[in-house]
């Protein structure tokens, strides 16, 4: 299989398209439904039954949560030469937001939902005879098989195209790099919109000869259900949130062949709790939605991250650093900060100072201060990110001055103008903020004033 | 009585406050607004911590089977009443 996946990379220079999937037989797995092996064959006739009912347009919002039905409909789309648009959420606000930047859009759903604007095909039933066998569709390396949002400060989704080679690169390099097996069944708790849901639970098993999950289990107890259903090896798809509950609910999972984490840092203890508990190597994979996957680590060997191969890093002298690689058609902007080691790997050292990374979506503190400050009767204020606690998700404290205004008020103002995720748990009333001379915050000075008001 | 938090809803919004860390008193969640988007606006890593907390108080392992079926512990007084079924301590 590695052998196999090094050839196909050596071949993406010469040939402008690239299998579907990398499957070399038509009776092995696709995907797991409802507890039913999906073979290459029947997967591949639904694909086509289902390209041949969507309406000759552009681009697809792909709203399927079934991770199956997602995986179909990307593919059909593909085959139909469109654009998969996948929102950072479903919620009606987004996609009306999105269809004005998209008019020619339509969406698919799993999960019958309608909008009065947009036309919303329900994800048809799908003959499940027996299929005949199926050749393996090729598809344009350059083709844009998918546009990505993230949401900004204020909610509105920003574009990140994913051209099909950059898409099957990634996947090679992430397979070769865990030595992933043909034949490996993925389970995922993340969903398959998101940049790391899309490479590591859709991409990685397609082009690796894997098996996915149809579902997105989240509580443990139904973690365990999905991977229980899957047979090993297993590769459980995960976060250091989920991580977290499972150990603390002590729950038993199946033997797993791997775990991997993202969307937040994992710290060294919860990885070792993690592996002794669950027998498995914890991996983290480092990426971005610009780049996708960037590197890897194993965390209980050490926090240095090794790059996929091809991938550089080039910081330059005002600490910025850059992403380069084949099969990123631009050079991407980090948003953390970086130490190289003399291995080509590096270390983490922060994100930018301006930058927050909340429940996996980013935002500017700059945007979301001046939020606060738009509000009527606040004449002060800011946002403060306390320190990362092990494998809990961080949320983000707001201090006011703001004399007359309850916090509840602050919080429904907030509450129209900027992400959810990044509403202030809690909001601290003050008389002033404890500025310098210059108008400065010093962090040292906000965290003894925060630790006086935790005290009450 | 619908809108008015029974005793043990009141003893699981607490949990609730305290598990997220919410800038609300336990008695403001009204029993049947939802927890979600449109209600307190939690989100599924809230979801997720609520699990951890009801497991500890009550011994109630959550399962949705399906993130659609989250809609069980959409409202304080759905999850209280799944809670009070399923405690074991």
């Amino acid at each position: 299989m590695l052998d196999m996946s090094c050839l196909a990379t050596e071949s993406v220079m010469a040939m402008p398209s690239l299998p579907l999937l990398s499957h070399t037989g038509n009776n092995q797995a696709v995907a797991l439904r409802n507890g039913e092996m999906v073979s290459v064959d029947q997967f591949l006739h639904e694909v086509r039954q289902l390209a041949g009912q969507l309406p000759d347009r552009q681009y697809v919002f792909n709203l399927c949560t079934d991770r199956y039905r997602f995986l179909t409909t990307f593919c059909a789309a593909m085959l139909r030469g469109q654009t998969n648009l996948l929102p950072p959420n479903h919620a009606e606000k987004t996609l009306v937001q999105m269809h004005t930047i998209y008019p020619d859009a339509y969406g698919v759903s799993d999960r019958g939902m309608a909008l009065p604007t947009l036309q919303i095909l329900p994800y048809p039933e799908l003959s499940n005879q027996q299929a005949a066998a199926q050749t393996i569709p090729e598809i344009d390396g350059d083709h844009l098989a998918a546009i990505v949002f993230t949401s900004g400060s204020t909610g509105e989704p920003q574009p990140h195209g994913k051209n099909w080679r950059s898409l099957v690169q990634v996947a090679q390099l992430q397979g070769e790099r865990l030595s992933i097996r043909a034949g490996s069944q993925f389970v995922a708790t993340v969903p398959p919109q998101h940049m790391y849901g899309l490479e590591s639970s859709l991409m990685m098993p397609l082009h690796n000869g894997g098996t996915l999950h149809s579902g997105q289990p989240l509580f443990p107890a139904d973690i365990r259900t999905a991977l229980m259903e899957v047979s090993a090896p297993r590769v459980l798809v995960t976060t250091p949130l989920h991580l977290r509950i499972c150990l603390e609910e002590a729950i038993v999972l199946p033997p797993l062949s791997m775990i991997l984490s993202a969307a937040a840092p994992l710290n060294q203890e919860l990885a070792q709790r993690a592996e002794k508990a669950f027998g498995a190597p914890v991996c983290e994979i480092y990426g971005c939605t610009e780049a996708g996957a960037i590197a890897t680590r194993r965390t209980t060997e050490g926090d240095e991250w090794r790059p996929l191969t091809g991938i550089h890093l080039h910081s330059d002298s005002e600490e910025n650093t850059w992403v380069e690689g084949e099969h990123l058609q631009v050079r991407i902007l980090l948003q953390d900060t970086i130490a190289p080691s003399d291995e080509g790997g590096f270390r983490l050292l922060g994100r930018k100072a301006d930058m927050v990374n909340i429940a996996g979506k980013r935002a500017s503190l700059a945007a979301l201060n001046r939020q606060l400050g738009l509000i009527p009767g606040v004449r002060d204020g800011l946002f403060f990110v306390p320190d990362d606690q092990p494998g809990v998700a961080t949320r983000l404290i707001a201090l006011v001055v703001a004399p007359g205004l309850s916090e509840s008020a602050i919080l429904s103002e907030l509450r129209q103008v900027i992400d959810p995720a990044f509403l202030p748990r809690p909001i601290y009333l003050v008389d002033s903020l404890p500025r310098t001379a210059t108008g400065k915050l010093p962090r040292d000075t906000l965290i003894g004033l925060l630790g006086e008001l935790q005290r009450g | 009585m619908e809108n008015s938090q029974s005793p043990f809803e009141r003893e699981v919004a607490a949990c609730i406050v305290q598990a997220l860390n919410l800038e609300i008193s336990p008695e403001a969640i009204a029993p049947e607004q939802s927890l979600f988007q449109e209600g307190l606006g939690l989100d599924s890593i809230d979801i997720l911590e609520i699990s951890l907390a009801v497991s500890k108080s009550y011994g109630v392992h959550l399962k949705a089977d399906d993130p659609a079926n989250i809609q069980t512990f959409s409202s304080l007084r759905s999850l209280a009443g799944y809670v009070e079924k399923n405690r074991t301590k």
